[in-house]
């Protein structure tokens, strides 16, 4: 003990200086960006102070969060809604998505074959693809999902596919040599290598279905079907009030936060024994 | 250059053939001949090492002995009677593959590692804890069943990734290079445990490596290889008596032995004529 305590005493300038800067970024890592933010939302009500904008054009930030407390219940309501077709079509997009990669994974021809299609679905903008699909599909439900899905589903597709063909080539001869099966290879080697990577496509994919979610509400709300948060920003828009287009616009984003910030710490905790990703950085 | 017989006296532990390689050639589909009529007696209880420059085919010619690529030409004769003796490739199952790096499930811990093997095999979790805590005290690791790889050094990696070759107890293990990698204070230790081993338990061995020192440590037989084409260049038998130890590394007899292995390496090395001299 005694010893290490002199050894901090002993602490040369350079390493001195090493330590307070540590300690600094520590605390400037969130204290920064919480200033930059709380200094832009004062600046944006001064200048609607300053240039006497009415609030139908630019709400105070104060009217804003007024509005969000107010429309509560209006709001919220929507926002399960938006949410509901936001975590099923993210639980499709998982589902799909891997599952189509063990399927690309077990030959070259199928994967060669069919990953094609999931660049067409891929790079057509949904709503370019929506008016089909409203004419093919009657549940309203259904409509907003495949909107969602296809948005969401890729990154876990390529990911996956990337991750269950990226397995050291002398951990598959082991599992050669031991006379492994497809299906043992499958789920003790590849599945677990896949997995960082399938977590990275999950992250994506995770935003992406908000934004699926979002967007179908929005094609679809334009012909009045809808009554997730889109609806409401719609609605919001024709009636020129903006306090409720910000408080929409406030809550979709703090969601998408959210999503992103739950599926970062899975997958922290599910990799963080053995994956660089995961690693406290060690000099 | 004709082939030299350093010594053609069998070695300290001689047994029955277990594996011959005859007249065995291997041509990857990108013309390069890696192999070219390699005559080879493996007898049971051998520590044999293959020696030689990169390019030279050791890795190949292992790989083939483990059944995971197949001769162009020749055979290789599984002769020894039981589990290994039925077809040509042999039952992977009775031969055990360490490679130059530990290759180890970085996600699994080294209990499950060591595991692996006889869970591909179905043997549950309990059934197989005794064996492989055996095997882990057999490398001196144990308490580090719940560690996962990046928490261990490269030593003790590599010593999971023997407790994982020879958790089935194979009747051959094979070795390429497996402490290449490793400092050389690391390298002794594993060394010497590693003939441990193999006088307690009595496998046979199949070492690849480009180390002369190494080789003539650890083998009673080492087969110096030269490449362009890949062939075995010449046998040296190393007649010094087993336990061998740090004073046996500090020995004459080991310099001695050194020396002329170093020769004959010399000789493989300088056989190889044309433009492309030192590796690819």
């Amino acid at each position: 003990m005694t010893a290490i305590e002199e050894q901090i005493l002993a602490l040369d300038p350079e390493e001195a200086r090493r330590v307070r800067q540590e300690r600094f970024e520590r605390i400037g890592r969130w204290l920064l960006p919480l200033a930059i933010m709380i200094l832009a939302i004062w600046l944006w009500d001064r200048v609607c102070v300053w240039n006497d904008i009415p609030k139908y054009i630019l709400p105070r930030p104060g009217v804003v969060l007024q509005t969000l407390h107010d429309d509560a219940g209006l709001l919220f309501s929507s926002l399960l809604v938006t949410l509901r077709i936001t975590f099923l079509s993210l639980l499709l997009a998982v589902v799909g998505g891997v599952g189509l990669a063990v399927l690309f994974a077990q030959s070259k021809w199928v994967e060669m074959s069919f990953f094609p299609f999931a660049i067409v679905l891929q790079v057509t903008p949904i709503v370019a693809i929506f008016p089909l699909i409203n004419i093919y599909v009657d549940n309203q439900t259904t409509k907003l999902l495949l909107c969602a899905w296809i948005v969401a589903f890729f990154p876990i597709l390529s990911n996956t596919t990337l991750g269950l063909n990226s397995v050291d080539r002398n951990l598959r001869d082991l599992f050669k040599l031991n006379g492994a099966t497809r299906w043992q290879q499958l789920r003790y080697l590849r599945l677990p290598a896949a997995m960082p990577y399938f977590l990275g496509g999950l992250k994506i994919a995770g935003g992406l279905s908000l934004i699926g979610a979002v967007v179908a509400e929005f094609v679809a709300g334009a012909t009045g079907q809808s009554s997730g948060l889109a609806s409401r920003i719609i609605e919001a828009g024709y009636r020129l009030n903006a306090p409720r287009l910000f408080a929409a616009l406030i809550l979709i984003s703090l969601t998408g936060i959210l999503i992103f910030l739950v599926l970062s710490l899975i997958s922290h905790l599910i990799l963080r024994r053995w994956h660089e990703s995961a690693l406290r950085q060690e000099r | 250059m004709k082939l030299e017989k350093v010594a053609q006296q069998p070695g300290s532990v001689p047994g029955p053939t277990l594996l011959a390689l005859r007249g065995v050639g291997k041509v990857f589909s990108n013309g390069v001949t890696a192999l070219s009529n390699v005559e080879l007696t493996i007898r049971e209880g051998d520590f044999l090492s293959l020696l030689g420059p990169s390019g030279c085919g050791k890795s190949t010619a292992l790989r083939l002995i483990a059944g995971l690529s197949t001769p162009t030409s020749g055979v290789l004769d599984w002769r020894g009677s039981g589990a290994l003796g039925r077809s040509n490739i042999g039952d992977r199952s009775n031969i055990g593959f360490v490679f130059q790096e530990p290759t180890l499930l970085p996600w699994a811990d080294v209990f499950d590692n060591v595991w692996l093997p006889l869970r591909l095999k179905g043997v549950s979790r309990a059934k197989a804890a005794p064996a492989v805590m055996e095997m882990l005290a057999r490398v001196h690791l144990t308490g580090f069943e719940n560690a996962v790889p990046r928490e261990l050094s490269g030593g003790m990696k590599m010593r999971v990734s023997i407790a994982r070759a020879m958790v089935t107890k194979p009747r051959i293990l094979l070795m390429d290079e497996p402490f290449a990698a490793l400092d050389e204070i690391t390298r002794f230790k594993l060394n010497n445990d590693l003939l441990e081993l193999w006088q307690d338990e009595r496998f046979t061995v199949v070492f690849v490596t480009h180390s002369v020192f190494e080789s003539v440590f650890l083998s009673n037989r080492v087969v110096v290889m030269a490449a362009r084409p890949g062939r075995v260049f010449a046998e040296l038998a190393v007649d010094a008596p087993y336990p061998r130890d740090e004073a046996f590394r500090t020995s004459p007899d080991y310099a001695a032995l050194c020396r002329q292995a170093s020769d004959v390496l010399i000789g493989a090395i300088n056989s190889t004529a044309g433009p492309h001299h030192d590796g690819h």
